[in-house]
């Protein structure tokens, strides 16, 4: 499928440093539509850094970030949640106190209406917004077979359901960019194939079977995945990024990537 | 929580009820028949108990909303309270207003007073944020005492009773009645702003900062919508206060006080609705207790002991809270509820 690649996210030469530690040294990369994209590259390369300067947490000493052609450099992280960018984390970071249900209820903050006065009455609009939004919820949850764990409080799921809650809150907000750092970190092969599966079916929309639901039947077609498993990310991306001590140092499709030179010297070291 | 077996929802409306079934909704008004139908059995003294009970679980409510659920910790809520109070009883005593729209000035400027109170919250996080509440407290009474020329000071503010007409709610049994319907309005109210988005926004700020910022929540504005609302409430109470006893001083807001309303979340349960009333009731009926234990242990063991019964009790109640039920009351009232619901067979 060749499908117009036109760029989505822009990153132009973005430096970011904590003190005299230089975690992003001037990377430039496009971020575009239709494509998987991975980012890979030793511990300490600086890829989470990168999803969090994109996400609003770091704010860079220098460059600048676009989306669709608007200057989001240094923009408030919710002010980016509402433009349509959402990720998961690394080390999972849920509503501890709430179930699967509430914390992707949650997300859907951004795209709800009703203020607290309503809330506050309930009846009427606000139950109608609730029970609106619930059927979007009950698809995520449906897609991502987490029915069981409706009610269940996430702080007693075990670690790879509560990526998946993560994975769907993430999808909950209808995001144009979702960025995915480590979706597969410290799971099993099965958990892994599950997650894959999500990844792809997100990717490519599922049309009909969720008709009500945009993000799952359109699908999101832009898609950043910071991973360590390298069968994954061959298996996955499109093109492929590589960072190495906070430099790109390559940037291809994932055959390009296996034989470059500079990938391999950066993971498996030099031949002296 | 499980349905009772044989009942299912069959809607998103019958999943999100608080009340399912036909029994809760029996119990619901039989609660609230016997909470209306109480002046007719009791004497002066237990209406003007339940009537402290009502105001109390009014400005706790907001604390909840504040504490439990924000996770903005505030040891200044009497001070809110006073805020509200003395807005009420200056709107009415000075210029003549009538309750009815001195109410939602003084909840309005609790309110306002909150959010300003509430700014460090943007900044500070936890231990500093108490001590910032803290300092609002002490800086509302000390504003009160130097404005002494609208406020009456240290000397006191006459505050005339509500009226509807030519009703005026002079007697215990008609202050109990407009006391406990906004203690009804005020529970209903906390129970849905937290179970619809501003409370959403609330508990992801309390359960993970970073995670809700990313998910869209301005924490800037909820932060300050939490002290608003929570403070609103505040307001509210301390108006019914000032008018009940139909005077207003700094002494009923006392930073004591405030700690108090801590130790009732505590007691009943932090985010919980439930939790609030339960904390409140226990407290409340706990001082009562301590009324009538207190001159026994006057005579058996001394009068010192006697006098400070009260907070040892309080004290040591909120601890063996702490050790053994952090979640409170609350939580164990849900636990008593799932283990009858399932009698006799526990899975």
């Amino acid at each position: 499928m060749k499908a117009d690649k036109k760029v989505k996210l822009r990153i132009d030469n973005l430096s970011l440093s904590f003190g005299g530690v230089r975690a992003l040294t001037d990377v430039s990369l496009d971020i575009r539509d239709n494509e998987i994209l991975a980012i890979i590259g030793p511990n300490g390369a600086g890829k989470t850094a990168l999803l969090n300067c994109i996400n609003g947490f770091y704010k860079p000493q220098k460059g600048e970030i676009y989306y669709d052609g608007q200057r989001i450099t240094r923009m408030r992280s919710d002010k980016l949640a509402e433009l349509g960018i959402a990720r998961t984390f690394q080390n999972i970071e849920l509503y501890t106190g709430l179930s699967t249900q509430d914390n992707i209820m949650a997300a859907r903050h951004v795209l709800m209406k009703q203020n607290f006065l309503a809330g506050a009455l309930y009846f009427g609009w606000a139950h109608k917004e609730e029970i609106e939004h619930r059927r979007t919820v009950e698809d995520i949850i449906d897609f991502l077979e987490i029915e069981p764990l409706r009610k269940r409080v996430v702080a007693v799921l075990p670690y790879g359901m509560r990526k998946r809650v993560e994975l769907g809150r993430a999808l909950a907000l209808e995001p144009k960019i979702l960025l995915l750092d480590e979706p597969m970190a410290g799971m099993n092969l099965e958990e892994k194939e599950d997650i894959a599966r999500f990844i792809v079916d997100v990717f490519e929309g599922q049309g009909a079977t969720y008709p009500n639901t945009p993000v799952l039947r359109d699908g999101i077609k832009c898609i950043i995945l910071v991973e360590h498993d390298m069968g994954v990310v061959m298996d996955l991306a499109d093109r492929i990024i590589v960072l190495d001590f906070g430099r790109k140092i390559a940037e291809g499709t994932p055959a390009e990537i296996k034989t470059n030179p500079e990938v391999i010297k950066a993971y498996l070291g030099q031949e002296t | 929580m499980a349905l009772p077996s044989g009942t299912f929802n069959q809607s998103y409306a019958q999943d999100m009820a608080i009340f399912r079934t036909k029994t809760q909704w029996i119990l619901l008004f039989a609660f609230l028949a016997f909470l209306f139908t109480c002046p007719l059995y009791s004497g002066d003294r237990i209406l003007t108990i339940l009537t402290i009970i009502g105001i109390t679980v009014i400005s706790v409510h907001g604390l909840n909303i504040l504490t439990g659920y924000c996770n903005q910790i505030s040891i200044g809520h009497a001070g809110f309270m006073a805020v509200g109070a003395y807005t009420s009883g200056m709107l009415t005593a000075h210029l003549g207003w009538s309750f009815w729209a001195a109410l939602p000035c003084a909840a309005l400027m609790a309110g306002l007073v909150g959010i300003l109170f509430g700014l460090p919250s943007l900044k500070v996080k936890g231990f500093y944020l108490i001590m910032a509440t803290i300092a609002a407290q002490f800086i509302i009474i000390w504003f009160i005492l130097q404005f002494r020329n609208i406020t009456g000071g240290g000397d006191g503010l006459a505050v005339p009773r509500p009226e509807i007409g030519d009703f005026v709610f002079k007697s215990k049994a008609s202050y109990f009645y407009l006391v406990m319907i906004f203690a009804c309005l005020a529970t209903f109210a906390a129970t849905n702003i937290v179970r619809t988005r501003a409370g959403r926004a609330f508990i992801a700020i309390r359960d993970n900062e970073l995670a809700a910022e990313v998910m869209g929540v301005n924490l800037w504005a909820y932060k300050l919508l939490a002290f608003f609302i929570g403070c609103v409430f505040a307001g509210v109470a301390g108006a019914l206060l000032v008018h009940y006893v139909a005077f207003a001083t700094v002494d009923q807001f006392p930073f004591m006080n405030s700690v108090w309303y801590l130790g009732m979340l505590i007691v009943g349960g932090m985010g919980s609705t439930a939790g609030v009333i339960f904390g409140v009731v226990s407290l409340k009926l706990l001082d009562e207790l301590v009324v009538i234990v207190g001159p026994m242990l006057a005579v058996v063991v001394s009068p010192q002991a006697a006098a400070s019964l009260s907070l040892i009790m309080r004290g040591l109640i909120i601890i063996i809270f702490l050790i053994f039920e952090p979640r409170g009351l609350a939580h164990r009232w849900q636990m008593v509820k799932a283990y009858y619901r399932l009698w006799p067979f526990s899975h």
